[in-house]
Order: structure tokens, then sequence, then C-alpha cells
């Protein structure tokens, strides 16, 4: 159903895409990071994909394998009802600083609090967001628990009973 | 002597009174929820135990109810809760994520609401059944008449100490 819709992202988006696979009518295009926004937006403006939907925008973490993490927009477009999955490759840095990957707030107002969920969780920088707090953990947590070397059994409280109190 | 006999004949009598006038507080958090409304609902019939009127202000309740999972970041408004119920005040784990963490064991669960508050009594299951909540309450009841509470325990303590300070404490309660 969506094949249409891939193959012209294929077509417009050219020497950017990275790979492309489809599965039970899920078709997927990874880019690189740098390029996801521009790819993003090419999607959105061209009139026969217009993906004009921002249906979801979560992260994955592949621990162990380099580009370490994927961030995966999932389109919708309104106009022909397809859907399109597009992954952006974010490599964390060498010198381990915060991974880095540009903001879609400015295609879809939607991206803001899942930019938010995904910094939070994951530990994934985006640049140009607006707003870039945490949105599901508390103030005082320290890391990204989603990440998978967060330790598993690793607690950070918030309060406890005082001593006193038997 | 006589006068010491006379108070501890009173508080029984005070005690029979709150065990049977526990009005509930329910903190309700999650899917245990659903099984918290069927029991406090008429089949079940809590009001034979007198305790099946839900007050919305912790002020104005005994019985706090902790029904579902806690997690880390509820925990200081759970605390302040607590601490906005006037004494004597009573608590219940509903259901085992509320006494344990149940089968969350992750960076955002609270391993057991007692982690932040004292709990007087557990209710396990996932969800317990009605039975098992009737029983818990009766625990609860009988705990109250024999001043085991958490705040009974501690009032006891506190005024032994008091006691032993003016060196009036004769007999060991």
């Amino acid at each position: 159903m969506s094949v249409e819709a891939l193959n012209r992202a294929k077509e417009i988006l050219g020497a950017t895409v990275v790979s492309t696979h489809s599965y039970r009518g899920d078709d997927t295009v990874v880019v690189e990071g740098v390029n996801a926004l521009q790819a993003l937006r090419t999607l959105r403006d061209d009139p026969e994909v217009a993906m004009n939907f921002l249906s979801d925008l979560t992260a994955v973490d592949y621990f162990g394998r380099e580009p370490r993490f994927e961030v995966v927009y999932h389109l919708r477009s309104f106009k022909t009802g397809a859907r399109l999955r597009v992954k952006a490759l974010v490599a964390e840095p060498e010198d381990g600083s915060t991974p880095t990957c540009a903001s879609a707030v400015e295609l879809w107002a939607s991206a803001n609090w899942m930019e938010r969920e995904v910094w939070d969780l994951y530990g994934i920088k985006f640049i140009g967001h607006p707003d870039l707090r945490r949105i599901l953990m508390y103030e005082e947590f320290v890391g990204h628990p989603l990440r998978k070397d967060y330790p598993k059994e690793k607690r950070q409280p918030l309060v406890r009973r005082p001593p006193d109190e038997v | 002597m006589g006068l010491e006999f006379y108070t501890s004949r009173l508080g029984d009598a005070i005690n029979w009174a709150r065990k049977y006038s526990l009005f509930q507080y329910p903190f309700v958090t999650a899917c245990c929820g659903m099984e918290f409304m069927a029991v406090w609902a008429p089949k079940y019939d809590v009001a034979r135990f007198g305790a099946e009127f839900p007050r919305f202000s912790p002020r104005q309740a005994d019985l706090l109810i902790i029904v579902g999972t806690i997690t880390e970041r509820q925990g200081p408004v759970l605390r302040r809760i607590y601490e906005q119920m006037c004494e004597p005040k009573w608590t219940v784990a509903f259901g085992v994520c509320a006494s344990t963490g149940g089968f969350y064991q992750n960076y955002s669960t609270m391993p057991g609401a007692d982690q932040c508050i004292p709990i007087d009594v557990y209710i396990p299951g996932c969800p317990p059944r009605p039975e098992q909540v009737l029983d818990g309450l009766i625990m609860l009841q009988d705990k109250i008449q024999e001043k085991r509470g958490f705040v009974q325990r501690r009032e006891r303590r506190e005024h032994d100490e008091l006691l032993k300070a003016k060196g009036k404490l004769k007999v060991i309660p």
C-alpha cells in the first residue's frame, strides 16, 4: 500500500537514502542523522507523497552497534493515506559527549513533546528545540533510563521514610 | 493505679469506635482501582465494617488506601498526603504494586509504598480478590483495637517516654 510512497521517497531523496526496507506494509527509509531534517522537509513538502502528519517520534538504542542510536519518525499522509517510517542514524560522539540530531519542531509542532521524551529517556539532544527539558522523569534524575547501558536495577528515589519511623 | 486502669478501658472503647468508622481516602493510581471500586460497591457491602465512606480530602480521612503502582515521582506527593491526614491514621497497601512494586523492577517504580510512608496492612494480589480485601480490612480493625497501628505504637512509645521522664512509669504496658 505504501510502497508507492516508498518508491517516490527514494526518488526525491536520491543519494540521501542509506537503505530502505519493506515488511508487511511497513516501509522504511534510513537516512543519516545530519540529513534527517532535510529529508523530512522534502517528504512533507513533496506534493505527491505529502507526508504532512508526524504520528510518532521515538528512538532505539542499538548498544554496541555503530552508529548507536536511531531516531524513528512515523509519518502519515492525509492526502494519500500512506504511511512511511524514516529512521535517522545518530552516532554517539567519540569523546562520549551527548549525541545530537536536528529538531523537527519547525516542521511539526507535535514533535515538541516527543523530542522531549526522547531526550529524557535516551539522551539525544535535539538542536533547535525550543524547550528541551525532561518530560517524564523528575528534574533530579541523573542519566537516561532507556539507554541499554543504564543499570537495570539502579534506582533514584526522591523521598524516603524518616529513619525514626519504624 | 485506678486512673490508669480507667484510661486503658476508655482507650479500648475509643478504638472500638474507631475501627467501625474508618473514613477512607483512596489514593488510586492504577488498574487496581477498578477492583477497588468493585469491592467498595454494594455487592461486597463494606458498610458492614463501617468503612464505606470515602472522603475526598486526606484531611478528613482516617484510612489511606494506596491502590496501584507508586512511582518514584509520586513519592513526595504520597508522603505529603499522608502528612496532611489527622492522627490517628492508618494505611493499607492494596495489591502487590503498592506492597512491593509487584512485577515492576525498573528505574521509575517505587518498590512498595512503604519506602516513603508507614503501612499497616499489606493486601497482596494482582489484583486482590474482594475476600482478601475484606480480610485485610478485618486485620486492620484488629490492629486498631489492639493498638498495633503505626501511629498508635508511636503514640504509646511517646507516652511511655513522657511517663519515664516524669518518673511515673510503674507498669510495663
